[in-house]
């Protein structure tokens, strides 16, 4: 019998020839992980991977301040003052105003140096504060992102869409603020951690439903998670004017948590860092070791990249959908918690404002791998409270960091724009995972 | 007699793949000219770049002596050339007359569509060649012998001269077969030129005027059915001698392993696919299951899988009942299953081939201790089998998606091969390879089968049937009409039982 | 259970056996009779005997006088209670239930259970149902609107997930513009004008990049909050004037205005209205006969098909999706110009989504998309009414009612839907 078999066939598209054998040596943690980050795992030498991988999300961003600066100077009625002047006077203006924003910008997410400098010079600790306590709050605010990115990323590795962290997030708040103000006399070493699981279940019932149907009945997620954000937001309308509603408040927030469910800050007032954002990383790197080291994430990974294939080789994927749905579910509960627990101490109307979506646009721009969300919900964290101080010191709305989330996401999804724009070659095709496709039952 | 269409010197390229190199043909005015080549020569892709799908990067195209560029299949429509895909080109939705309308529409003033017009034009064509289509039907309620004579209408309707037809047997019983070649004579004798691609010799042989060989993504040589014979263009095709049968030593049969009894098996919309099946398969034999496809074979496979429950009925395996057992109870059982279609569900494509080498068996020792998978030993599996099974792949980290179709196919027979297995279920286990793999994963079969496995055989290959078999059973329309010794079947005798024909005085 | 009839498929012809899931008969059936006791406990029992309950069939302000609806409240309760149980005991006991039917039963069932709750709720007072009816119809228009925008896009295999991000966008330039050039019409325009380019952005994305059509729609939604967001706080804050473009006001038709009930909810209407009328009929007949209608569904059906037959799938697609930005941006201009007459930007409150969801439980089908909108603005304007008759519940729970049913009809426990084949699939035209 012949064993050649040395026909070329479409679509092969290796005409190298077969490797030697690599050996099954141990690799350090570092390397295995850069693996799975850069999931092009062809023959090309490390460093070219990392660069290809991180090469476009960069890029993104770039492209995003850019056209951002732009659209600030086209909004500017001082550009079109100075443009009447002369044409080199609209340039510098233009100039002047994406430095300002952008200095302002900056200088509200990591501190402003000149305070430092203030410190140094007369030893005043309260400039030290000042200079440390937007960096600090630039961590505080990533921290639903990284929760949401990890919810997001985890259901996308799976080969769902989880477009409902919104609500998910919005019933891990709920539940955590209830044991929060309702459980009395506990020890924190309980309280902070049954609350802050209750989040985690709020969200886990909330991602529940939609895998479940998903798996049971084929209901597109997408459609059933939407839908199941207005429903969350409805109910929360509802209890904060009506059972959760703060005694003797006319207005819908709940009553405040025990301090005992409060997680631990680690500074005095105002610097609000707490205990939130190790959680947050925890969480992180278990999603990491689940995903890529356990056989439970090999199962999701096999249904979300090919769920004929995971079928066939006998895993379940309807427990693969429901559970990687209530998962994700879960960790943006967690979000919704930490901020109940670690910020506002309480529950109000309307507290979650677009970290459903925003969580999207995190996961894609870190690949769905925890490492690059948590580096992702980094940078929209200190946009988001950089852009608060930007505000303030040049009028400009604060929804500017809304824009370039959105024009980030587009490039971010659509890589083809970047290499046109920026000329790169197509790279070799990374880990896809299978979605969307049709609505509708089965 | 004029020449129709002419091809001169036609080259594409895909990234890795020169899939057609240089590619010289003529087509001669009513004559069935038979372009030959095995799964992955360039037939199908020099016929998309003729019909304006792909664009050639060199060469031209004449039609009736003009040169033309076709950069759409409107400019090919345009041309005169119309053709029938491999994978038929009809939306389900819609009706016959809306099928064939579409894109040339008969329309009142205003864009209303006139579909009156349109159907009696469909009902003039289908009475002209004796088609017999109902141009009110909807096409999802189609056999597909029917549609794939609504597809012949809208090259009619067009009016197109040149007619390609893809691999148009594939899908159709021996006497839809014969049904197709009374058509295309009809159509020649009525002046049209009809290219026709395909990879099986026999046909050629009947129905061809000419014949050309393709191999490799270049014109081999062009020949007539007087002048060659199988063994022949078989070597043309494939480049080197080819053993067209099998060789095997006799079926040693053992104790029972499969049972069968009365499985009623239905598929999503409640349809009986598989209705009141009993059959046993032993120890050491092939039992091969021939029919068209559709017929239930796929709805099959899936319940002695364990990937759909049936309906009725009890399957036993070792004489443990698996009716309601999952894809993973039975894999546990000792059974191995090459599936049917395997970039969809044998492979998980993006991921690398060591991955696949343990995709079903990734949960247990050594690939996992506790929860934690062993990345080393997952490595070590798989450099073994790519050795034994002689994977051509860069290394086992490569992604299974960039490997060719054959070395796919490879894989998958490396994993299911590669474990204790009592029982082998293999649906189209070559479907779409070329003739080297498909040799060596036959060999690969009948060496399972002479340690004593039993196997499965489900093919809509008639040849690939016969060749492996040592029982054949035929399904049509969800029964299994008979079981024959594989020294009683005849190709005869088996594609009329494929028809549903029972009677044979044979 | 089951009987076996000839039926054919796909690509053999295979017996079928019509085989109703007994788990489905009577959950449905059980759903029928606790609904019929649910208005018997609910309704029908608390109750006072004697009461009367009042509909007024005239809405306010119409000069045609229609005469009210009087009915003795218990009475009427028991009947339709006795009704509802009646029908599940029927879907209970009968074989296979209603069969093909049972839908339509089920909203019979539930139809009965919501007039038995506004009868008991209206008891001893009125309850102006004309008026009722006509706020029904006004909450419509967007919805129906927006889902004849995912319509246009959806059946031409393009998954439209932005008709909120693209009507916020409407709205806002509708009012924007309509108050800097004083006109409304330039202002309806522009709303128009400004859904057409979160189009473009949508169909360069899904269409020419290839972008998975959900993120493509919700960069789009994230984007159209960001500007408008912008905009707003930049400009119109400061300038109070930029967002007043006024509205446009109804136009009495006349003798038509007469026609009792239906006179003065349709025919007593602004712009809007009629026109969401003409759309509905225009897009049903032009999907279903026309020759675009059939190259449009055929891209979203078949895409592959359609090009071998010389149709430009990615023409017809970019077209598709700058028509259903279009009806977006033109139902967004109805929150400014059609309704409250000027922006903020909580305005369209997920009004986008509904529509979306109306165009799954309308089955894609323009005047299903109709009737699902009208019952997505009923629940809308009879939560508005809750209060005024002093009912006890909740409104967010009416409210929350439109995303509940479409979550249930998209698992296909009530109806089904069948999406174009082809949706959400970029297409691809060479695929060496």
């Amino acid at each position: 019998m012949s064993v050649e078999n040395d026909t070329p066939e479409i679509p092969s598209a290796q005409g190298s020839p077969p490797d030697k054998p690599v050996n099954g040596s141990k690799k350090d943690a570092g390397q295995i992980l850069i693996e799975e980050f850069t999931p092009d795992r062809s023959a090309q030498p490390r460093r070219k991977r990392i660069f290809q991988t991180i090469l476009v999300p960069f890029l993104a961003i770039l492209t995003g301040l850019i056209i951002g600066g732009v659209f600030i100077v086209l909004t500017s009625e001082e550009f079109y003052t100075a443009l009447q002047v002369s044409l080199w006077e609209g340039i510098k203006t233009a100039f002047s105003i994406v430095a300002t924003t952008y200095g302002a910008w900056f200088n509200g997410a990591f501190g402003d140096w000149a305070n430092l400098a203030a410190f140094f010079e007369t030893g005043d600790k309260a400039y030290l504060v000042k200079f440390f306590y937007p960096f600090t709050e630039g961590l505080v605010t990533s921290i639903p992102y990284i929760f949401g990115g990890l919810s997001v990323a985890l259901a996308f590795r799976a080969g769902m869409f989880n477009i409902g962290a919104e609500g998910q997030i919005f019933l891990g708040a709920i539940f955590a603020a209830y044991i929060g103000y309702a459980i009395t006399g506990i020890p924190a070493i309980l309280h902070i951690p049954l609350a802050f699981l209750a989040g985690a279940l709020g969200g886990f019932l909330w991602g529940f439903i939609p895998g479940f149907l998903k798996a049971r009945t084929g209901a597109h997620e997408v459609i059933t998670t939407i839908m199941l954000n207005y429903i969350a937001f409805r109910l929360s309308d509802w209890l904060l004017n009506g059972p959760m509603q703060r005694p003797g408040s006319a207005n819908p927030v709940s009553p405040s948590i025990m301090a005992s469910a409060e997680l631990p800050r680690f500074f005095d007032d105002p610097i609000r860092f707490h205990g939130g954002f190790i959680l947050a990383l925890a969480a992180a790197y278990l999603v990491y070791w689940f995903l890529w080291k356990t056989k439970w994430g090999f199962d999701f990974r096999a249904v979300g990249s090919n769920p004929h294939a995971a079928r066939y080789a006998g895993m379940k994927v309807a427990t693969v959908m429901t559970l990687s749905m209530a998962l994700a579910g879960a960790l943006a509960g967690m979000g919704g918690a930490n901020e109940v627990m670690g910020i506002n101490h309480n529950l109000a109307s309307a507290f979650s404002s677009g970290y459903g979506f925003d969580s999207i646009a995190i996961a894609l721009l870190g690949s769905n791998h925890p490492l690059g969300v948590v580096l992702a919900a980094l940078l929209f964290g200190f946009m988001r409270s950089g852009a608060t101080t930007m505000m303030v010191t040049t009028g400009i709305p604060i929804d500017i960091v809304s824009i370039l989330q959105a024009l980030i996401l587009a490039f971010v999804a659509a890589p083809g724009i970047i290499r046109a724009i920026y000329r790169l070659k197509q790279p070799v095709s990374a880990e896809g995972i299978t979605l969307a496709g049709s609505w509708g039952g089965k | 007699m004029a020449t129709v269409l002419e091809l001169r010197g036609i080259t594409k390229r895909f990234p890795g793949v020169l899939a057609n190199d240089a590619i010289d043909l003529t087509l001669e005015q009513g004559e069935i000219h038979a372009l030959l080549g095995e799964n992955g020569a360039g037939k199908t892709t020099l016929m998309n770049i003729l019909y304006g799908l792909y664009q050639q990067d060199s060469g031209e195209i004449f039609v009736k002596g003009q040169p033309v560029t076709v950069h759409s299949s409107r400019d090919a429509i345009a041309a005169g050339v119309g053709m029938v895909h491999q994978h038929f080109m009809l939306v389900t939705v819609f009706t016959v007359t809306e099928n064939v309308m579409l894109g040339d529409e008969d329309v009142h003033p205003g864009g209303v569509l006139n579909r009156k017009e349109a159907a009696a034009k469909i009902r003039h064509i289908s009475e002209q060649f004796n088609l017999d289509v109902d141009p009110d039907a909807y096409v999802k309620d189609l056999p597909v012998g029917v549609q794939q004579r609504v597809e012949i209408i809208k090259l009619l309707y067009r009016e197109a001269d040149i007619l390609i037809l893809d691999e148009p047997s594939a899908v159709l019983t021996p006497q839809e077969i014969e049904g197709l070649f009374k058509i295309m004579r009809s159509l020649v004798e009525r002046g049209k030129s009809i290219i026709f691609i395909t990879h099986k010799l026999k046909e050629v042989l009947e129905i061809a005027d000419r014949i050309t060989v393709i191999r490799r993504g270049k014109v081999i040589g062009s020949t007539t059915p007087a002048e060659a014979d199988q063994s022949q263009l078989a070597e043309m095709m494939v480049g080197r001698a080819v053993q067209l049968e099998v060789e095997k030593d006799a079926c040693r049969p053992g104790k029972c392993v499969l049972q069968v009894e009365n499985l009623v098996v239905l598929d999503d919309r409640q349809h009986v696919m598989v209705d009141d099946v009993s059959f046993e398969v032993v120890e050491g034999e092939v039992l091969g299951i021939a029919g068209v496809q559709g017929n239930g074979q796929t709805e099959l496979v899936e319940a002695l899988t364990g990937l759909r429950p049936p309906f009725e009925g009890k399957i036993r395996i070792d004489d443990q009942d698996v009716t309601r057992s999952s894809p993973r109870q039975i894999t546990e059982q000792g059974v191995a299953h090459v599936p049917e279609d395997r970039q969809m569900d044998g492979l998980v494509l993006p991921f690398p081939v060591a991955d696949n080498l343990m995709l079903n068996t990734y949960y247990l020792a050594p690939f996992t201790k506790g929860v934690v998978l062993q990345n080393n030993k997952i490595l070590e599996n798989a450099n073994r089998l790519i050795q034994e099974f002689d994977i051509r792949t860069p290394g086992p980290m490569t992604n299974a998606g960039s490997l060719s179709g054959g070395n796919q196919q490879k894989v998958i027979v490396a994993r299911e091969f590669s474990r204790p297995i009592k029982l082998l279920i293999a649906s189209q286990p070559t479907r779409g390879l070329d003739v080297g793999s498909i040799e060596y994963i036959h060999g690969r079969i009948i060496e399972k089968r002479d340690q004593g496995t039993a196997i499965l055989l489900v093919s809509t290959e008639l040849d690939e049937i016969m060749a492996l078999s040592d029982r054949i059973a035929v399904m049509f329309r969800g029964k299994i009409i008979d079981i024959l010794p594989a020294e009683a079947a005849t190709k005869e005798k088996v594609g009329l039982l494929m028809a549903g024909v029972i009677d044979v005085a044979a | 259970m089951a009987t076996a009839t000839a039926q054919p498929s796909t690509t053999v012809l295979h017996k079928h056996i019509d085989y109703v899931s007994p788990v489905r008969q009577y959950t449905m059936g059980a759903v029928m009779v606790a609904l019929g006791l649910l208005t018997w406990w609910l309704f029908a029992r608390t109750a006072e005997p004697g009461i009367l309950t009042k509909f007024g069939l005239t809405p306010g302000g119409s000069t045609v006088k229609v005469p009210d609806l009087i009915f003795p409240t218990q009475t009427v309760l028991y009947v339709l209670a006795g009704l509802q149980v009646l029908l599940g005991s029927i879907q209970l006991i009968r074989r296979g239930g209603f069969r093909d039917r049972t839908n339509l039963v089920l909203f019979l069932v539930a139809t009965m259970f919501v007039v038995a709750f506004l009868a008991w709720g209206a008891a001893g007072k009125s309850l102006n149902v004309g008026g009722l009816l006509k706020t029904t119809l006004t909450a419509s228009v967007p919805l129906t609107l927006g889902a004849l925008s995912g319509i246009l896009c959806e059946r031409a295999g393009v998954i439209n997930i932005a008709i909120e991000g693209m009507m916020l966008a409407g709205a806002f330039s509708g009012a924007f513009i309509g108050s800097l050039s004083g006109n409304l019409w330039i202002g309806m325009a522009a709303g128009v004008a400004t859904g057409v380019l979160m189009g473009v952005i949508h169909a360069f994305l899904s269409i020419k990049y290839k972008t998975n059509q959900i993120i493509s729609g919700t960069v789009i939604n994230i984007l159209a909050t960001g500007l408008t967001s912008y905009f707003a706080a930049k400009f119109l804050q400061t300038h109070r004037e930029w967002n007043d473009p006024g509205v446009f006001q109804p136009i009495h038709i006349p003798f038509l205005t007469k026609i009792p009930l239906i006179g003065p909810i349709i025919f007593d209407s602004n712009i809007y209205i009629y026109a969401m009328f003409a759309f509905l009929f225009l897009l049903q007949f032009a999907l279903f006969y026309t020759r675009w209608g059939l190259r449009h569904r055929s891209v979203g059906e078949h895409p592959r098909a359609a090009d071998t037959l010389g149709i430009n799938v990615i023409r017809t697609r970019w077209i598709a999706v700058l028509l259903g930005s279009a009806m977006a941006g033109f139902a967004g201009s109805y929150f400014t110009l059609g309704s409250v007459g000027s922006f903020n930007e909580m305005m369209t409150a997920g009004r986008g989504f509904i529509a979306l969801a109306a165009m799954l439980f309308g089955n894609y089908m323009p005047f299903g998309a109709f009737g699902a909108g009208l019952l997505f603005g009923f629940f809308d304007s009879l939560a508005s009414k809750l209060a005024i008759l002093g009912i006890q519940i909740p409104s967010q729970f009416l409210l929350m009612l439109p995303y509940v049913i479409t979550i249930i009809v998209i698992a296909g426990v009530v109806g089904r839907t069948t999406p174009p084949a082809a949706v959400g699939v970029p297409y691809e035209k060479e695929g060496g």
